[in-house]
């Protein structure tokens, strides 16, 4: 089987150590936790570190809190489990619950963090290979190489955003506190990412992410909807992730809409979420923001199934996501037994 | 005599595998987890080109790193060729001259560990000089100047075999018809995906023997393969195949890293173990064969078939390994389901730059029966008929021959196509569950073994020892390797069965060629037949040693003995008996040590034709299935709901074990049909790896309704027949034909990923009678056919005696034993023995 290569590793016992010691590794250093996606990274050379700081003996990034303004303060390093199964999560976050549960396997989310999700490295099937099938092929830009193989034209690297928390938590209006040896600064997880397949995290190589904050959202309701192949297992290629504050008539005041899997970062649609605000949910003005977000999606072909099939089914997807909180999908039923439980 | 389920102990109903308990509890030691004193690891460096001459390799970079022992090329082995099949021997376990896939090895390494294994195999340095790639059907037919192989049967550069025959007159049965379609279809490739890697740790000791452990099915013909890759005399080689953690067909070839680690180890003097990464299990493949179909068939109103004529391109990859055998197979077995009055055959085989295709579960069956079964719906619905009276039309009958020759004994298939459409409600349901809803049925058939071995010889096929010793144990010896299918609970079931005592009391040694007689491989569905029935005879060999020497010392007539549980008892006086084992030590005093053997030889049953070898079989198991479909109109999902298949089984040696067997068919059915596919991009194998290559999870598999016919086959060990690969067969038309029900779209190409059906609904929107499929198929010179005559008395009704095969030789051959027991005498009536 393929090896994990020889590796340094430390293990702090507080963020400050970890950020010391990160300082130290200057560049060769990574931060893992669950390791559900860098060990297999590292099996496969696509991520080299000389040391690894391990984040799981740290107390003050595990569990979930209720902070003071009734927002939920969840630890970078509560399990996905974790997070799915919290009671509070479920009435509260739905969209980030359903996101949580829909990570991988159950053994995985066992083991992989909310942190971690939210750093997953962006995936291609032209990278996310092992360094005998990459060699053979011809190496890419984001490893080994200077090219893009899904456009070899591209000056640009073109991996996917494949976490499935983050548009839920951009949808719910969370925040990312990071820690670093200047301190500690508190951005919108929107914030967190960037437009780009290699430098896709906007948190400097120093910091750690530390916590989440979410918000309270009495009056808001979410979803998260995943494409993918088979019930399991699979990462997303397609995550739609919507929230809506209404008001007592169902006229919607607040809207966000976010698309993972569609581009090098989670894809935020504000024109989409623009055209629900002040409006009932009806069939037709779903369509019409579903239609938004299908002009928008611009996938490309380095995952799962045709190009054009997942940009189709952005349509398809936040129909369904808008119809189910909307009660207006017949399907919504169904789905509740197949989603956080 | 009581051939009732009720009068066996065993056989016919539910009981733990033997093997069951060890896996449970971790206990089983495969491959993998052998470790040897002073063993190395070893690995193979493979080719990063698809198709290119070797310039250049330089191992000494690899030589140079610390704790590097060994690294070999081609001039490290002897140079001969070698593979599964005596007319293909065109592999070298590392490419000498020239590499023909990525992953195609060229040099082999050995280390104290693994992960310098790693860094010597990055140190090689191979200098190719790149050929153009040829990397389909299309391009293998279009390419004229580049070979890939320097061997083939033409016309083209890259044909590997080119087969026609012709049985009856196809001219005539395309007249008489009053109904003829014609359809293309396409059946994309797929892989084994075993749980367990492949691994072979070989050793070579002191005295100059070698023993190689491998996670493989076929041991014996490991063993000679790899004496001859090796330049090693057979005697010197021992092969033992460890527990295998699934195989399907995988693991039937002798590969590259068993020749390699063996080469290792003799030349280190240490043990050296070659575990491949699950990528390079998908590089070694002898997965399904891509099929592109063109299927003719008439019928008459009443949907009776008139003629057929049935036409494969096989995208065989770059080397032989049964490819052969694969080609026949796709069209040999056709006329066992349907009675088919002409049948004309045409298949080619060719050359790809792709890793090589081979026997997977079903080997050459699925493709065919899904273009058939897809097919036969057309028809029906053409000529207004139902899907189930158009197959009970043309069902097969019991003891009947087929239009090609093949004797078909038992015969279940107008019970299982019966009970699994009353079962499923399928008259009801089909084309009245609403849109997005369906139900489809097919039909299919499969052998039970391979009338002939891979190589020729008139040898056993299978055989058993029996050892019994007066502590009261039982040693089976038998060449078998269980795979997971669970040959090990045959064996012991049914020997234990005849002498009385349980299953979970045998001893067995199996596999190994030092200690174990041969047995072929667990391959074409033949170890329950044919070592069940040397087992069989063993035993009951074993039975007459104790019924003799029992009868004598309580002076009770042979045929008033029974032999019961753990007991040998006086019919006429229950209580006056003796117990097992003291039976044992009464006849290890009368007749000394005590072994007996059982030997298979298959019916000698094939065709006056050349090529009537493939498809011959000592009988064949049925199934039919149904499934229902849910198709999702906006996202073109498949949701398979529900699955009902029926299988002829002839009878379960093991409920447990073969009801296990239909689920884990379906379950293989259901991923080639929905998502597998074997698919390459810019030379390469897209998806190496268990996340990205789909096939379905728990949450896929839909609940299972099994039903076992038992039409107690005349020469099946107590009836039994095969249900390894039959029942994966009529489940992929099943689905086809259920999502057509749901859609109005035709599939004629699989798999139903949703892009595929989604554009199939899309398609409907624009045209009256939409179909998803392939829509020519390129010009290709097929051979002129052999033409060969029906059968004589063919269509006529046969005597439903055993053995009936136009005066060949008898199956269960009772004149070749060297056991302690003279003569063998039928067993004595009132034992609950066939």
């Amino acid at each position: 089987m393929l090896r994990l290569p020889r590796f340094e590793y430390a293990a702090p016992h507080s963020v400050t150590q970890a950020v010391a010691y990160l300082r130290d590794g200057a560049g060769e250093a990574v931060l893992v936790a669950g390791g559900t996606d860098l060990y297999p990274n590292m099996k496969r050379g696509l991520v080299e570190p000389r040391l690894l700081i391990g984040l799981s003996a740290i107390p003050e990034l595990k569990g979930l809190t209720q902070g003071a303004s009734g927002e939920l303060v969840i630890g970078a390093c509560a399990t996905l489990s974790e997070v799915a199964r919290d009671a509070r999560v479920r009435a509260g976050y739905r969209a980030l619950a359903l996101a949580a549960h829909s990570v991988s396997t159950p053994t995985l989310r066992n083991m992989g963090t909310l942190g971690g999700n939210l750093c997953l490295d962006t995936r291609c099937n032209y990278f996310n290979q092992s360094y005998q099938w990459r060699q053979s092929i011809g190496f890419c830009m984001k490893k080994d190489g200077d090219i893009c193989l899904v456009a070899p034209s591209s000056p640009r690297c073109w991996a996917i955003s494949s976490c499935d928390t983050a548009p839920a938590l951009i949808a719910l209006g969370a925040s990312a506190r990071l820690a670093g040896p200047r301190g500690e600064r508190v951005i919108p997880v929107e914030s967190l990412y960037r437009d780009d397949g290699i430098d896709y995290l906007t948190k400097q190589a120093d910091e750690i992410l530390v916590q989440i904050v979410v918000p309270p959202r009495p009056d808001w309701c979410s979803t998260y909807w995943k494409l993918r192949r088979r019930g399991s297992f699979d990462f997303p290629i397609l995550g739609v992730a919507a929230a809506l504050q209404s008001d007592s008539n169902g006229f919607v005041r607040e809207a966000r809409i976010v698309l993972g899997a569609v581009a090098a970062h989670p894809l935020t649609l504000p024109d989409a979420a623009e055209l629900l605000v002040g409006k009932a949910l009806s069939e037709e003005v779903i369509a019409g923001a579903a239609e938004l977000a299908y002009r928008v999606a611009k996938p490309a072909d380095n995952s799962d199934l045709t190009l054009g099939y997942r940009k189709r089914m952005v349509r398809v997807y936040l129909e369904r996501a808008l119809r189910e909180l909307a009660a207006l999908d017949r399907d919504s039923a169904l789905r509740d037994e197949t989603g956080a439980a | 005599m009581d051939q009732h389920h009720g009068g066996f102990r065993f056989v016919g109903k539910a009981w733990t595998k033997v093997d069951g308990p060890a896996k449970g509890r971790g206990e089983t030691r495969y491959a993998d987890d052998l470790r040897l004193p002073r063993m190395l690891y070893g690995k193979l460096l493979r080719a990063t080109c698809p198709h290119a001459m070797i310039r250049r390799i330089d191992v000494s970079p690899a030589l140079a790193i610390p704790g590097v022992v060994a690294a070999i090329t081609a001039a490290d082995l002897p140079a001969v060729r070698y593979g599964i099949m005596p007319s293909s021997q065109d592999e070298e376990a590392l490419c000498s001259r020239k590499v023909r896939y990525v992953g195609d090895p060229v040099a082999a390494v050995a280390a104290l560990d693994e992960e310098t294994t790693e860094a010597a195999c990055k140190a090689i340095a191979v200098e190719y000089e790149p050929l153009k790639p040829v990397m389909s059907i299309e391009e293998a037919v279009a390419e004229t100047s580049v070979r890939i192989q320097e061997y083939g049967d033409g016309p083209l550069s890259n044909v590997h075999k080119n087969v026609s025959l012709e049985f009856g007159d196809l001219e005539r049965g395309f007249a008489e018809a009053e109904h003829i379609r014609e359809d293309l279809f396409f059946f994309q490739g797929n892989t084994h995906l075993p749980m367990e890697e492949h691994c072979a740790v070989a050793h070579y000791d002191a005295a100059g023997r070698l023993t190689l452990w491998s996670s493989t099915q076929t041991p014996h013909y490991v063993h000679r393969a790899l004496a001859k890759a090796l330049g090693l005399p057979e005697s010197r080689v021992r092969v033992i195949a460890a527990p295998v953690g699934g195989a399907f067909g995988g693991k039937c070839d002798p590969f590259s890293h068993e020749v390699c680690a063996a080469r290792l180890a003799i030349i280190t003097g240490r043990p050296v173990k070659i575990t491949l990464t699950r990528e390079e299990v998908f590089l070694a493949h002898r997965g399904r064969h891509p099929a592109l179909i063109r299927l003719k068939i008439g019928v008459r109103r009443d949907g009776s078939i008139t003629a057929c004529h049935f036409k494969v391109y096989l995208d065989g990859g770059a080397y032989g390994s049964y490819g052969i055998a694969s080609t026949y197979y796709t069209g040999a077995l056709q006329p066992i389901t349907y009675k088919l009055p002409a049948y004309k055959f045409e298949a080619a085989r060719f050359w790809t730059n792709k890793p090589p295709c081979g026997p997977k579960r079903g080997h050459g069956t699925p493709q065919p029966r899904f273009a058939i079964e897809a097919q036969l719906d057309k028809l029906a619905e053409d000529l207004g008929l139902d899907p189930v009276a158009i197959r009970l039309k043309n069902a097969t009958a019991p003891f009947t021959k087929t239009v090609n020759h093949l004797r078909i004994t038992s015969n279940g298939l107008r019970e299982c196509i019966e009970r699994v459409a009353a079962a499923s409600g399928f008259t009801q349901k089909h084309k009245r569950l609403g849109p997005g809803r369906g139900v489809g049925l097919a039909a299919s058939a499969y052998m039970c073994g391979a009338g002939l071995p891979i190589y020729w010889n008139d040898m056993p096929h299978s055989a058993v020892q029996l050892h019994v010793d007066r502590s009261g144990a039982v040693a089976l010896h038998c060449g078998a390797i269980d795979i997971g299918q669970g040959s090990d609970s045959v064996l012991a079931g049914l020997t234990a069965e005849v002498l009385g005592i349980d299953p979970q009391e045998i001893r067995l040694v199996t596999a190994d060629t030092d200690l174990t007689p041969v047995d072929l491989g667990s391959y074409s569905s033949r170890v329950t037949f044919m070592a069940g029935n040397a087992a069989v005879q063993a035993a009951r060999r074993m039975r007459e040693l104790l019924v003799n020497a029992v009868a004598r010392h309580l002076e009770v007539r042979r045929d008033h003995l029974v032999v019961g549980d753990h007991r040998l008892y006086d019919r006429e006086n229950p209580v006056h008996g003796i117990s097992f084992t003291e039976a044992i030590a009464l006849a290890e005093t009368d007749f000394g040590v005590l072994t007996t053997v059982g030997s298979y030889w298959p019916p000698k049953l094939a065709g006056p034709y050349k090529g009537s070898g493939v498809g011959i079989s000592p009988a064949y198991s049925f199934s039919a299935c149904v499934a229902e479909t849910a198709v999702d109109l906006e996202t073109g999902v498949v949701r398979v709901e529900r699955i009902w298949i029926a299988h002829d089984i002839g009878r379960a040696v093991n409920q447990t074990l073969t009801v296990g067997q239909v689920e884990g068919g379906v379950y293989m059915a259901l991923g080639e049909v929905l998502m597998e596919e074997q698919v390459f991009r810019k030379g390469l194998h897209k998806i190496p790896s268990m996340l990205e290559y789909k096939s379905p999870t728990v949450l896929e598999m839909p609940p299972i309704e099994t039903i076992l016919v038992e039409s107690e086959d005349p020469e099946g060990p107590f009836g039994a027949k095969e249900v390894g690969q039959g029942p994966l067969l009529p489940v992929i038309p099943a689905v086809v034909n259920a999502v057509y029900d749901a859609t109005g779209v035709r599939f004629d190409e699989i798999p139903l990923s949703p892009d595929k059906v989604l554009a199939g609904l899309e398609l409907k929107r624009r045209v009256a009678s939409p179909r998803v499929g392939p829509q020519r198929a390129p010009e290709f010179a097929f051979r002129k056919p052999l033409r060969v005559d029906p059968p004589p008395r063919w269509g006529q009704p046969r005597p439903t005696a055993a053995n009936d095969n136009d005066g060949a030789s008898a199956a269960l051959v009772e004149n070749v034993h060297t056991g302690t027991v003279p003569n063998v005498q039928r067993p004595p009536s009132g034992l609950p023995l066939k």
